[in-house]
């Protein structure tokens, strides 16, 4: 039993993937001699050199394009953004270059990238630097796009995205970074596929259905609810593509009653696909209208308060889940 | 070709013959877009055949290269069959990219041709990857990176040369400028002088060369090449040239005159090849000829080929998203 902080966690899958093979290479800005700016990347470039840790001037789309090209000639770059905020300086390469790729030239070219960073809403940020990705990402043919919500589930699900084929999102959390886990030890290989699901806590009432920072969200609202006699089950995505529709539809048979929180906004945001998937697929066993708790749709204010009601809170998600559960 | 040519000889004829071969390809293709066998845009390349040819003939096979859209040259350049490229026009199966690409996504990588890319200036920061991995193995290779004249007001043209500078890659920028971004002539796009001089902003050596002429083209490169294998750096080119046809085939070219298109036909860089191994007796008439019979050949056997080659296969459409083939 070792418990890491969600920073160590990833800090540890990426020496691992740099250790084991030679062409994976950390790149982005501030990686090397500031550690990270979120300190991702502690001790790296001591332990592995400047060839392989690099640093890059405030260029996302430049370095972000230079590692589809090493890409393409069977390097596995990591790409950090220093949060995927400012991924969409880089959009052209990451939606256009990246996943095209591999179609465009009949197959010739793969392009095993891992674009990794800090992703959603942290705290008082504004509007510029607030975005959740993960919906438009996801919509992406080409791309896979993970949400790790726990030091385990970041470590497992980093080190199986460097070692993917294919370009890799892996949108950390940021106000996870010092959360803490259960993590097996170093020693003990941990990977976790991408495109499976995990039932954090099992219920039998109502599924939440969430990823990465509404875990430990929608994990405290359900304890809540249990004092109300009211038993959840949370099904954190980990993966938003490929999306775990089985693992989804199991629950979903199980508890006949569903919500959806999101850290996105509403309007085509994640919760809309899996929404669709359910009412496709099971329409027979829902005993009651799939609700969804996400960002309010407008731009991130400053405010703190403000902030706070844009965002899904235990408030809304309590709500939501007594509107499904008709009580 | 006689037995007593010597290689640089040989070489010359041999790309005189390519840049045959991309005319007369380019002519054809033209002809079946019109007839409607060839769909989406078509960029032409006929003028500029000095360019990728003078390049491609001062590196080795293992170099890489990479261009823009305008890319049927640089594919055949690399030895790619003028039937797997006409097949992928045709959006053919046996395409150059399996039919999945089209025109400006023409890759080979057998050959090192990483493509074949479409949105102006993207593809140069993949060059300077590419660049990137030759110097991260240790290896002496070289990119050549190939972009328009339209390519040098973006930002990622910009943020790549500044990234080649800094970490000293193996990488030469050749912009073709052909005076035109699609209608917008050079003077109203850029606020310099002489496009090379954007390579002076970020302290990477930039010359000027004439792209009408093979040998000028050829001979700079490999000077460049020579000193990048032995230091590795990056450096810029600015070829002049000039596009014969429009920027692509819907665009009649009425933003320039006659008289302009005229003066830069008079000079044409297969005639004045022709002309320079003529005069110095390296090439008969009844040679040329031949070379241009054969070239002729070739570009239309490569019209039956793709028109006798299957369509891509609907049953495949899901098996080039994913390396993996898994369908999320």
């Amino acid at each position: 039993m070792r418990e890491i902080t969600y920073r160590q966690a990833l800090n540890e899958a990426l020496a691992e993937e740099l250790e084991r093979d030679p062409n994976v290479f950390l790149m982005g800005e501030e990686v090397a001699e500031y550690h990270g700016a979120y300190k991702v990347s502690q001790g790296l470039l001591e332990r592995f050199g400047p060839r392989r840790i690099i640093d890059t001037p405030i260029s996302e789309n430049g370095f972000a394009g230079l590692g589809v090209g090493a890409a393409m000639v069977g390097l596995r770059p990591i790409i950090e953004f220093m949060t995927f905020s400012f991924s969409l300086v880089a959009f052209d390469q990451v939606v256009n270059n990246a996943p095209n790729m591999f179609t465009m030239s009949g197959g010739q070219f793969n392009v095993p990238i891992t674009f990794r960073g800090p992703n959603g809403p942290a705290h008082q940020l504004g509007a510029t630097h607030s975005h959740a990705t993960e919906n438009f990402y996801a919509s992406v043919p080409g791309l896979k796009v993970c949400t790790p919500a726990t030091p385990r589930d970041a470590k497992g699900l980093l080190k199986t995205a460097v070692r993917d084929n294919n370009p890799v999102l892996v949108l950390e959390a940021e106000l996870l970074y010092s959360s803490k886990g259960i993590v097996e030890p170093p020693d003990e290989e941990l990977l976790i596929p991408l495109g499976k699901a995990e039932v954090k806590r099992e219920g039998s009432d109502v599924s939440i259905i969430c990823y990465a920072q509404t875990v430990p969200l929608a994990l405290k609202v359900a304890a809540q609810l249990e004092e109300e006699d009211i038993s959840a089950e949370i099904v954190d995505l980990r993966s938003i593509k490929p999306l775990d529709e089985r693992a989804i539809l199991d629950s979903v048979a199980k508890t006949h009653r569903v919500v959806i929180v999101e850290q996105d906004h509403p309007f085509c945001g994640v919760g809309a696909e899996v929404c669709y998937r359910i009412q496709k697929n099971i329409f027979d066993e829902l005993d009651a209208p799939i609700f969804r708790v996400s960002q309010e749709d407008v731009p991130m204010p400053y405010n703190e308060r403000l902030e706070k009601a844009v965002l899904p809170n235990a408030d809304k998600l309590v709500a939501a889940v007594k509107q499904v559960c008709y009580t | 070709m006689t037995a007593m040519q010597s290689a640089e000889q040989r070489d010359e004829v041999e790309m005189l013959s390519l840049m045959l071969l991309i005319r007369r390809f380019e002519e054809r293709a033209s002809q079946q877009y019109q007839a409607q066998k060839i769909g989406g845009f078509c960029h032409l390349y006929i003028g500029q055949e000095a360019i990728v040819a003078g390049a491609v003939a001062a590196v080795r096979d293992d170099d890489y290269i990479i261009t823009a859209y305008r890319d049927h040259a640089h594919a055949l350049a690399r030895g790619t069959s003028a039937n797997a490229c006409m097949a992928e026009l045709f959006g053919k199966e046996t395409g150059c990219s399996r039919g999945l690409g089209g025109s400006m996504h023409f890759f080979n990588r057998q050959n090192h041709m990483y493509g074949g890319h479409a949105i102006v200036g993207a593809h140069v920061p993949l060059a300077v990857g590419l660049a990137f991995s030759i110097k991260y193995r240790d290896e002496d290779r070289v990119t050549l990176c190939f972009f328009g004249d339209g390519a040098i007001n973006q930002g990622s043209f910009h943020e790549a040369l500044n990234l080649a500078a800094l970490y000293k890659l193996p990488i030469v920028f050749i912009c073709e400028n052909n005076l035109f971004a699609m209608g917008t002539s050079v003077k109203r796009s850029t606020s310099l002088k002489q496009i090379v001089d954007r390579a002076e902003g970020y302290d990477i050596p930039g010359e000027i060369v004439d792209g009408m002429n093979f040998r000028e083209v050829r001979d700079k490169v490999a000077e460049i090449v020579d000193s990048i294998r032995k230091e590795p750096h990056p450096a810029f080119l600015e070829v002049r040239t000039y596009r014969y046809r429009g920027h692509s085939m819907s665009d009649p070219a009425s933003y320039r005159t006659k008289l302009e298109l005229e003066k830069y036909r008079l000079d044409d860089p297969i005639t004045r090849l022709r002309a320079q191994l003529t005069r110095e007796g390296k090439l008969t008439n009844e040679q040329f000829d031949l070379l241009d019979k054969r070239s002729k050949e070739m570009v239309l056997a490569s019209v039956k080929f793709a028109e006798a080659s299957p369509q891509a296969l609907i049953e495949k459409l899901h098996d080039f998203t994913y390396a993996d083939r898994a369908k999320p």
